[in-house]
């Protein structure tokens, strides 16, 4: 189970989420836009009660994965950067993933990972198994250079064996040239 | 054909047809190769032979429908409709009414009894030249009784070998990796069958994925590599007993085997940091010795049959191309030239070429050059052909085919391109490897 069960009081886990609310609305609130105060004239509105503040239910949910869990790694850093065909170089678009990679792994320095190269079909299999243990160690090389120690990545290449993108065309290949980093022990 | 020559010299003939059209395509310039193989299409006419059901009951016929397909399949002969033949009954011991065969344009004849005696099976056989009204070959067979097909094989061959002057293959088995599953949760096993699809059965469980079977030289070993989560494993795997052991534990992956012609070694591909090397490993003192040193990917080795070269795939020039070095790793030279991207190099057995996988505009190939590089020949093309294996005869190349989005099949085409067909097996299937000549 990625998830655990929350065990804090009902006050606590209550307070949590409505802070939890409270923050994801405030990072989600662009400036307000300013509106005219002024009513326009016309029929005057007939004078409404104002109504009560709600008293419906209060339901609590899930808070989310737990930090430092390997759903945590999945959901909120991404376990998994694209590459283009043929190379093994990482892509400016998967370096601030990466970068988050090593920010969590460091966060959570008993984590032990495994990076799994992966390529498309349009290559044979044994170049493929040598193009995908590139790759993976190029993501290797990209997390140890950020600062997770060495010792912590082992790597292997799962070639053309193991697409995630049964589909055949470019835009199933492009999902098939990755680097997935799995967790193998540590996480919570 | 002329009457005057004799049958095995006229099929000699054709086969220096075939083989003048190979050096005829040679010549032409790499992208027209293919519709050159088209026009001399025509040029071969596959020997009319008429192989009528053997004397002695069921057995008999089959060995006979079994002789018929093989040959069939080579496409240097044609069998004959038996609902054509006028004399019936033929037996072995009795010579052949020879007008009755030319009347159908028969050109060969192979005719036999079988029979059984104290629980074996003894099997007569007799090729004849029909219009020269000679045998060419009379032989008798004895084998248990379930051995009916590897009899049949074996007078498949011996009528190939008289007739055209070089070895059969029919006697051979085919060991590769059967597939089922559906993409994406692909369940991939060692698997083995006669080269005609028959006696097919499972050798691993399928609790890993398995991939590039490879048979030793005395066909009763094979290494083959198993890929699970977190480790790549190199094994070699002895048919006879089922005694199954790892070439060794490796730092990083290890992939890509193949025996030496003497079956004393064998090349591997082994991975550390990124980087994949050759390395070759003795396998009575268990030594591997490192072959390749560059940065670049170099894997898929494989032997010449003298076993003083080998040649691999390396993509130090940008892209994957093909390199022929000493077995020691010495003087490594590139031998590939056209465009496109070239791997899965073999060596055939004859030594005359090597094929390969090429990626070119899109597309995947099968091809055969010499070992210099010269003469280039395209021999297929699809969306995904790869994986080229030899008979060992070195006329035939088994490969394996996939479509968009479907499953890969396994194919034969031979070294003129000219005869192009699936393989006898039903199920989804890559990776073959053909046997050496049966005992």
């Amino acid at each position: 189970m990625m998830v655990r069960s929350f065990t804090g009081s009902t006050v606590l886990r209550l307070a949590l989420v409505a802070t939890a609310a409270c923050s994801l609305a405030a990072c989600q609130s662009k400036p307000k836009p300013t509106y005219p105060t002024q009513t326009p004239s016309g029929p005057t509105a007939p004078p409404s009660t104002p109504l009560p503040p709600s008293t419906g239910p209060v339901t609590g949910q899930p808070v989310g994965a737990l930090p430092g869990s390997a759903q945590d790694f999945v959901v909120n850093v991404g376990d998994r950067v694209y590459f283009d065909t043929d190379s093994h170089d990482v892509r400016e678009d998967a370096r601030p993933l990466l970068s988050a990679q090593s920010e969590w792994l460091r966060r959570y320095p008993s984590v032990v990972v495994r990076i799994e190269g992966n390529a498309d079909e349009r290559g044979t299999r044994e170049y493929n198994l040598a193009l995908g243990a590139r790759r993976a160690n190029s993501v290797r090389d990209f997390l140890v250079s950020q600062g997770v120690t060495a010792g912590r990545i082992s790597t292997i290449s799962f070639g053309k064996e193991s697409p995630i993108d049964t589909g055949s065309g470019e835009e199933s290949w492009q999902k098939n040239r990755n680097a997935r980093t799995a967790i193998v022990s540590g996480a919570r | 054909m002329t009457q005057a020559r004799s049958l095995p010299s006229r099929m000699t003939a054709l086969l220096f047809t075939l083989l003048c059209a190979v050096t005829a395509l040679a010549v032409a310039p790499p992208a027209r190769a293919e519709i050159e193989v088209n026009v001399n299409r025509g040029d071969v006419q596959p020997l009319p032979i008429a192989v009528p059901a053997f004397g002695g009951g069921q057995v008999g016929a089959d060995i006979s429908q079994v002789i018929s397909a093989n040959l069939q399949r080579s496409g240097l002969f044609r069998p004959l409709d038996p609902n054509s033949f006028v004399e019936k009954g033929l037996t072995a011991s009795v010579q052949p009414r020879f007008p009755d065969w030319k009347t159908i344009n028969a050109q060969a004849l192979v005719n036999g009894t079988v029979t059984v005696e104290g629980g074996k099976l003894r099997v007569d056989f007799r090729l004849w030249d029909v219009f020269a009204e000679q045998q060419l070959l009379g032989l008798q067979f004895t084998a248990s009784p379930e051995s009916w097909r590897k009899v049949a094989h074996k007078i498949s061959d011996a009528v190939y070998e008289r007739l055209t002057g070089e070895k059969g293959y029919f006697d051979t088995r085919v060991v590769f990796v059967a597939e089922s599953g559906g993409r994406g949760k692909v369940i991939k096993r060692l698997a083995i069958m006669d080269q005609d699809g028959a006696n097919p059965s499972y050798l691993t469980a399928g609790d890993s994925i398995v991939m590039t079977p490879r048979f030793s030289s005395n066909s009763q070993e094979i290494t083959y590599m198993s890929l699970r989560p977190d480790s790549s494993t190199v094994y070699l795997f002895n048919l006879e007993t089922g005694r199954r052991e790892s070439l060794g534990t490796f730092q990083g992956m290890v992939f890509s085997p193949r025996f030496s012609p003497d079956g004393g070694k064998v090349v591997f591909s082994n991975e550390r940091g990124g980087n994949s090397d050759i390395y070759v490993m003795n396998l009575a003192s268990r030594t591997s010795t490192r072959l390749t040193t560059d940065p670049a990917i170099d894997t898929s080795g494989s032997f010449s049959p003298d076993g003083a070269k080998i040649v691999f795939n390396s993509d130090r020039a940008g892209s994957p191309q093909l390199y022929v070095m000493g077995a020691d790793g010495s003087g490594a030279r590139r031998i590939s030239n056209g465009g496109g991207r070239y791997t899965t190099p073999v060596w055939s057995p004859t030594g005359e070429f090597i094929a390969f996988t090429k990626q070119t505009g899109g597309e995947f190939h099968i091809g055969v050059m010499r070992p210099d590089g010269s003469d280039e020949r395209l021999l297929t093309s699809s969306y995904l052909d790869e994986g080229p294996t030899w008979a060992p005869n070195g006329r035939v190349l088994m490969f394996s085919r996939e479509t968009p989005g479907g499953s890969p099949k396994l194919w034969s085409v031979d070294v003129t391109g000219r005869i192009l067909q699936p393989m006898p097996y039903p199920g989804a299937g890559s990776d073959p490897a053909w046997s050496p000549l049966l005992n």
